[in-house]
């Protein structure tokens, strides 16, 4: 029998959709937080660089996610659309002389009209085969821009002037703080627009011919159409996303349609986790982290992507997101009390085994690279006795992993303990 | 006209190189239903060991070391990551090796640095097998062809033959009946996946004298393989062989042709602008394999010899 809604059932339901409410808003809320706060407070220009990288990589994330995320199409060679679109951009801008607000929505439609092409091949197959023909048509369109320099501009690339288009009042957009607002209000726009594409029916469609193609065959839609859709769709932001890294650097080069480009984007969705809409924001941020940060402080920050991006697909294939949700689930069902020494334990190894990896990986470059100049390699982070001493140095990462290696085992085995705990209560409550 | 014979034994010379790195990307994916990503990092691998190894032990003990420490490291990694995975998908388990083959490229230029090296000919290999209206065709190619079909014949007999092969061909399309006759199917896969990393470290052997060692020949000869791949029908070993023999051939002749793109499409009474008629076959020699990939799917989605895909 279900209970009458007395007042009490009344406050609870209220209580719930608020704080669903609230669920919805706060991941917008640190968004516009992160993209808007900190250039008021450290106005350098290295951080308005960082945070212009960081939002164009969030729309290229999220456009990524509209393929391998809703309409699970794994793609090597996303990078294509958002190149092409800021070429075409590029090229637009400096022979009309469109204004520079409007010059995403120019990079966006050049690469749809990429995506329509292209699209029309790599939708022919499905699965592992569209990921190597996006992977071969990813590797023509580097190959091609090398072959042409007289439409990629060869080595040096096809440069902008920003400062050159109509000035919108006061804001010419030539400094960088200018520039930089106009890519955070992009960056804000074209997500909130993905969102509510993904809200869409066509996007349930696209949702209906990841899971299983057949039914949504039989229902009646062409899976091959829909994925060309949702091809055009998702070249189309990636073109906006290319053109917002056109207005910040100026230049589009070869680079920019390059597979580490391509490579890139499919690190920071899969890091961030294609299941949640955040997912791939998330991966945006640490990639540039990864790329802008560690990069600038170690020559062996590729190796560290690498290495936590397999850390990520074994021990959560759903991202940070997937693992953030599973977590929060968890601590609401067993409360924190029952968590604590599984998660002090997680914490604990976690942090040993990075230190192990951090050191041993260090040392490793300092003495592959450190001869010829050891200065930009961030061999400064070892102390010097460690650098000297090879015996002391291993000894010392062996005992980090060593005692990294204890920790796991007891944050498997408070797992477990955890898991045991929570079955036997559930079995108690279902009989009683 | 002359060189004719030449271009096309070095074309096959190559195409069976290809064959061997696309021979075990495709018993992998058709074993384990995921596609070797790291592929062509394990070519490069083997390159980078069996260089190694012939510095101390001298060319002939590479071809055998270098394969079985390459195919242990691909064990490792199919036994303690990809196994790890494989309930989650095979999405994650070819995301795995994607990381890998960064992980791989890293590691390689943490162990040998950045700087191409050049792998020497064995003095019995070296210099011309014969010379043909003047032009050359060196022992070395004749040797690697000689390897690539020794290879293949190995590994035919193996599958048809042997009967390891009916228990690998049966745990391929009936795993649980298979695993309920007694056999320990988790470590076939690892076995086939060994297999194919070893493959690939041979190719990395013998092909690393013809081409530089560098960090960079992963990604150079991967996405060729993985056209290759596709082109032949994904699975399909015959198709794998007759794609790389096609990719081969028509990668050798463009770049050993000095015709220019509007003289051959002046032959067909087409005509582009002045920049492009400029560009030289041997300079697009590079987009060959994927101009084919992009004509085989819009004529043939599957592939040559590719099943049809019921979803496509």
């Amino acid at each position: 029998m279900r209970e009458p809604f007395g007042p009490s059932a009344l406050t609870a339901t209220s209580a719930s959709t608020s704080r669903r409410m609230w669920r919805l808003i706060a991941p917008w809320l640190a968004l516009v937080l992160f993209l808007a706060v900190p250039p008021f407070i450290w106005p350098q220009s290295w951080l308005l660089a960082y945070l212009a990288q960081t939002a164009t990589m969030i729309v290229f994330a999220l456009s990524y996610n509209l393929l391998l995320g809703e309409t699970g199409l794994l793609s090597f060679g996303h990078a294509a659309y958002s190149g092409l679109g800021a070429l075409v951009a590029a090229h637009v801008f400096n022979r009309v002389g469109v204004p520079l607000v409007l010059l995403p929505l120019i990079g966006g439609l050049g690469g749809a009209l990429c995506g329509v092409v292209f699209g029309f091949i790599s939708t022919r197959r499905a699965g592992t085969a569209f990921a190597m023909i996006t992977l071969g048509i990813g590797e023509l369109v580097s190959a091609a821009a090398w072959t042409l320099p007289d439409w990629f501009g060869g080595e040096a690339g096809v440069a902008i002037d920003r400062a050159s288009g109509h000035a919108l009042g006061s804001w010419s957009f030539g400094p960088a703080r200018e520039a930089y607002a106009l890519i955070a209000l992009w960056c804000l726009l074209a997500s909130a627009a993905l969102f509510a594409l993904s809200r869409t029916p066509f996007l349930r469609l696209a949702n209906a011919v990841r899971d299983n193609p057949a039914r949504a065959a039989a229902i009646g839609c062409y899976p091959r159409r829909v994925r060309h859709g949702v091809v055009v769709l998702s070249a189309f932001f990636a073109g906006v996303a290319g053109t917002l890294g056109l207005i910040n650097v100026e230049l589009v080069s070869s680079e920019s349609v390059g597979m580490m480009r391509s490579g890139a984007v499919l690190i920071a969705t899969v890091i961030g986790g294609t299941a949640a809409f955040f997912g791939p924001v998330a991966g945006a941020v640490v990639l540039t982290f990864f790329s802008v940060a560690v990069a600038s402080v170690t020559r062996a920050w590729l190796f560290y992507l690498g290495l936590f991006f397999v850390v990520v697909v074994v021990i959560s294939p759903d991202g940070i997101a997937g693992f953030m949700q599973r977590h929060i689930a968890r601590v609401a069902a067993c409360g924190w009390r029952m968590c604590r020494a599984m998660y002090l334990w997680g914490a604990a190894a976690a942090l040993l085994w990075t230190l192990a990896a951090v050191l041993a990986v260090q040392w490793a470059y300092a003495v592959q690279f450190g001869i010829d100049d050891s200065a930009s390699f961030g061999v400064d982070g070892l102390p010097l006795w460690m650098a000297s001493s090879a015996l002391w140095f291993s000894g010392v990462v062996f005992m980090l992993a060593a005692s990294g290696a204890l920790s796991t085992r007891y944050a498997v085995r408070a797992q477990a303990r955890l898991a045991m705990n929570s079955r036997s209560t559930r079995i108690a409550g279902d009989t009683q | 006209m002359q060189s004719f014979v030449i271009n096309l034994l070095n074309g096959v010379s190559y195409g069976l190189l290809l064959f061997m790195l696309s021979a075990g990307l495709t018993l992998i994916f058709s074993m384990l239903g995921v596609l070797n990503f790291a592929h062509a990092s394990f070519y490069m691998l083997g390159a980078y060991v069996g260089f190694s190894v012939a510095a101390h032990a001298g060319f002939w003990s590479a071809l055998v070391i270098a394969p079985l420490i390459v195919g242990a490291i691909g064990a490792a990694l199919e036994r303690w990551l990809l196994r790890r995975v494989r309930v989650h998908g095979h999405l994650p388990e070819l995301l795995l090796t994607f990381g890998a083959a960064y992980l791989l490229g890293e590691l390689v230029k943490l162990g040998w640095g950045l700087s191409p090296l050049s792998a020497t000919v064995p003095p019995a290999l070296d210099g011309p097998l014969f010379t043909l209206y003047g032009a050359a065709f060196a022992r070395y190619r004749a040797f690697m062809m000689a390897v690539s079909l020794v290879m293949l014949a190995l590994l035919y007999a193996v599958l048809r033959v042997s009967k390891t092969g009916l228990i690998v061909r049966a745990a391929l399309t009936h795993a649980s009946a298979v695993e309920a006759l007694g056999h320990d199917v988790p470590r076939v896969f690892t076995g086939v996946f060994a297999a194919g990393t070893a493959l690939a470290a041979l190719a990395g052997v013998i092909g690393a004298p013809l081409f530089v060692i560098e960090p960079a020949m992963a990604e150079s000869l991967g996405s060729i393989v993985f056209v290759v791949v596709v082109i032949g029908g994904l699975g399909s070993l015959s198709g794998a062989l007759a794609a790389s023999l096609l990719v081969g051939c028509v990668q050798t002749f463009a770049v050993a042709s000095d015709v220019s793109l509007g003289g051959v499409l002046a032959a067909f009474g087409a005509s582009l602008p002045a920049e492009w008629d400029a560009l030289t076959l041997a300079q697009l020699a590079p987009l060959i394999p994927y101009l084919l990939l992009v004509a085989m799917l819009a004529l043939r989605p599957r592939g040559l010899f590719g099943r049809r895909d019921e979803h496509a």
